[in-house]
């Protein structure tokens, strides 16, 4: 299972497999009564206002897949970093709080009845502005360790705005709002249409653009601050620069898809372990593997009921057995 | 005491005609504590908004208050007294929203409660019983037992001659299906939340407007509550009706490209109910519901050419709100215009 000694790209090639067979089968399986090779066919015979296979393909689960991809791939990399950055594996990219602040700012806006571009853009402004506060209490706090006082910020003002989804639900209309509100913290691709991805794409795009320039220096954030700044790293400002671009990433992702946990976690967690913690592969690593990811769960999500099963908890189901496999497996081969 | 689980049926019902038919059918009424004889109940709080509005349609003058904050919008359209009844919050175990010792100031003769009754709710109920010492009434039931549920709480209320009025006319509403039953029933997608992929599946107390209309919900799933479906899946089950309560929804479908190729918005099948002062179809999951059954049947069933319905909606609300509101204020309810 180890890819030591060969070539990175290779590594990626051989990686790409799985996800290139997770977007076929995504093509081919959903609820719409079709089998999976009338729905290849439908794919490469390309879009037609005619037939009903091609808009299921093109117009139905196109726009799903997508989105997989690009949640999978936005929490994965941010998850990386922040689990380089936080020199701790165990940390997703809501450690600062942006998906607490993201279900406060949606929550919100379902509690007043407005529209869904107003849900979305809410859940963009409240998941920024959770990282917003983090990073202000943060910079208020000079006598401790900078990536500590991040971290326990981070668990404050995640929990203050967890307590505010809380209030918000309790106020809600039990038999209108409330379902609604927990329908969008269980997270799900089902009302992604292609105009979201539009979006939120570009802001993904914006924010792993600095994280593939400092792809080198960010594996330095594995030492301590003191040792980084002795090669000559600006500690504060990188590890700033990572905060915005990860914080974008999970908030534009989290405003699409809503809450997915677990993805962030264990995809770069994973990526670790097939091409070690090198950040110049991790990234490309984490972006492929969490894209394929999210786009098999979601396969799942649509596919397994008649009724979407939410993906936070697929996401769950599916990869922390997977993840604990990976985890004996690689053990045993001698990591 | 003794927890005392009885029909109220017990003390005044046996001087009344439909006794008989009563003791046949199942338990109605769960009653913790003794209710005070119904000459004497005066105030009565609701525990949910289901059972708020079946108090308020029986007896307005002894409803202490509402259960959630009612919109301006809807308080318009209501009799002026209840209009200005206080948002008082609601009991649901965990979920309540008022405490206890408020419950006791407020000094209610009777707590109503409606809507499916479980062990859940039982307990709850005693609970509340038990430590308040204030009567809780739990009327069980769904849309189909609404003249049941009118007459016995009617009854328990001493509005026994208004139940029975309000029962008859649940009963005709809920005959919508008739002659209708042995026709093929039109399948209906019951879409909620602005992107309507939300949805009751069958079975569900949301849906049940739709049985009630004489037709069938394709939402077909495991579980019998909301769900959340995809867009998929609504094309795979091709519903020849969609009804929504939700504007937001309605105007989404009418100009979004993946909704406007289904049969049923392409064939003018897409139906928007009015939601205020309680909805047409559900939310709150009570009596108000029996406006929106004929209203369904009839738009499902192609029957709605003869009918004007703000003249139906003025004489439902004469009735069960004991108010009318003028043809105007009826007519800017998304849905009648």
């Amino acid at each position: 299972m180890k890819l030591a000694g060969q070539g990175t790209a290779l590594r990626l090639a051989v990686l790409s497999a799985p996800v290139f067979a997770a977007l076929l089968a995504a093509f081919a399986f959903g609820p719409y009564p079709l089998s999976p090779a009338e729905a290849l066919a439908a794919l490469w015979a390309g879009p037609s206002a005619e037939s009903d296979a091609a808009t299921v393909v093109w117009q139905l689960r196109l726009p799903r897949i997508l989105a997989g991809l690009l949640v999978g791939a936005a929490l994965s990399a941010a998850g990386a970093a922040y689990q380089g950055m936080f020199r701790n594996p165990l940390v997703s990219p809501d450690i600062l709080g942006v998906s607490a602040g993201a279900g406060l700012g949606a929550a919100l806006a379902i509690y007043f009845g407005l529209s869904l571009a107003a849900v979305q853009a809410l859940a963009f402004a409240g998941g920024l502005l959770a990282v917003a506060a983090v990073v202000f209490v943060a910079g208020q706090v000079r006598r401790h360790d900078p990536v500590l006082v991040l971290v326990l910020a981070g668990v404050a003002v995640g929990t203050l705005f967890a307590a505010g989804i809380s209030l918000v639900k309790v106020l809600a209309d039990p038999s209108v709002q409330l379902p609604a509100i927990t329908f969008w913290l269980l997270g799900g691709l089902n009302a992604v249409a292609s105009g979201d991805l539009g979006l939120a794409a570009p802001l993904i795009a914006v924010g792993l653009l600095p994280m593939l320039l400092l792809r080198w220096r960010i594996n330095l954030l594995s030492l301590s601050d003191e040792e980084a700044a002795a090669l000559g790293v600006n500690v504060v400002r990188l590890r700033g620069t990572l905060i915005v671009s990860a914080t974008l990433i999970t908030a534009a992702a989290v405003s699409v898809a809503g809450i997915v946990g677990w993805v962030g976690l264990v995809v770069p967690h994973a990526a670790r372990l097939l091409v070690g913690p090198e950040f110049s592969r991790l990234l490309p690593a984490s972006l492929l593997l969490g894209g394929g990811f999210l786009v098999a769960a979601d396969t799942l999500a649509r596919s397994a009921a008649a009724i979407e099963l939410p993906l936070g908890i697929l996401t769950a189901l599916v990869g922390a057995p997977a993840f604990l496999w990976l985890l004996a497996r690689t053990g045993r081969g001698g990591a | 005491m003794n927890r005392r689980e009885y029909l109220v049926a017990l003390a005044g019902l046996s001087a009344m005609p439909w006794t008989g038919a009563m003791a046949t059918a199942p338990a109605t009424l769960h009653v913790f504590g003794a209710p005070p004889p119904s000459d004497r109940v005066r105030r009565v709080f609701a525990a949910g908004a289901p059972a708020a509005v079946l108090t308020h349609v029986l007896a307005p003058d002894k409803l202490l208050g509402w259960p959630w904050p009612l919109s301006a919008e809807a308080r318009d359209l209501l009799a002026p007294a209840a209009r200005g009844l206080p948002m008082l919050g609601r009991l649901a175990g965990r979920g309540s929203t008022l405490p206890l010792e408020r419950l006791v100031a407020l000094k209610p003769d009777l707590i109503v409660d409606a809507g499916t009754v479980d062990a859940t709710y039982l307990s709850t109920a005693e609970r509340v019983w038990r430590q308040t010492g204030i009567p809780y009434v739990l009327v069980d039931g769904r849309l189909a037992d609404s003249a049941r549920q009118l007459r016995e709480t009617g009854l328990l209320l001493g509005v026994a001659a208004r139940g029975e009025r309000l029962a008859r006319y649940a009963e005709e509403a809920l005959s919508a299906c008739g002659d209708r039953a042995a026709r093929r029933r039109p399948g209906v997608y019951l879409a909620r939340a602005a992107d309507g992929l939300e949805t009751p599946l069958a079975g569900s107390v949301n849906g049940e407007c739709i049985e009630a209309a004489c037709a069938v919900n394709v939402a077909r799933g495991p579980g019998g509550g909301l769900a959340r479906v995809s867009r998929e899946q609504v094309l795979a089950w091709s519903p020849d009706a969609i009804v929504s309560q939700y504007p937001e929804f309605h105007a989404l479908a009418r100009q979004d490209a993946f909704w406007r190729r289904l049969p049923a918005v392409r064939d003018g099948r897409l139906f928007l109910a009015p939601s205020l002062p309680f909805g047409w179809l559900d939310g709150p999951p009570g009596v108000n519901r029996l406006l929106g059954v004929r209203w369904l049947a009839s738009r499902l069933h192609d029957l709605s050419a003869r009918t004007d319905w703000v003249d139906f909606a003025r004489d439902f609300h004469a009735l069960f709100y004991g108010h009318a509101p003028t043809r105007e204020e009826l007519m800017r309810l998304p849905g009648l215009t």
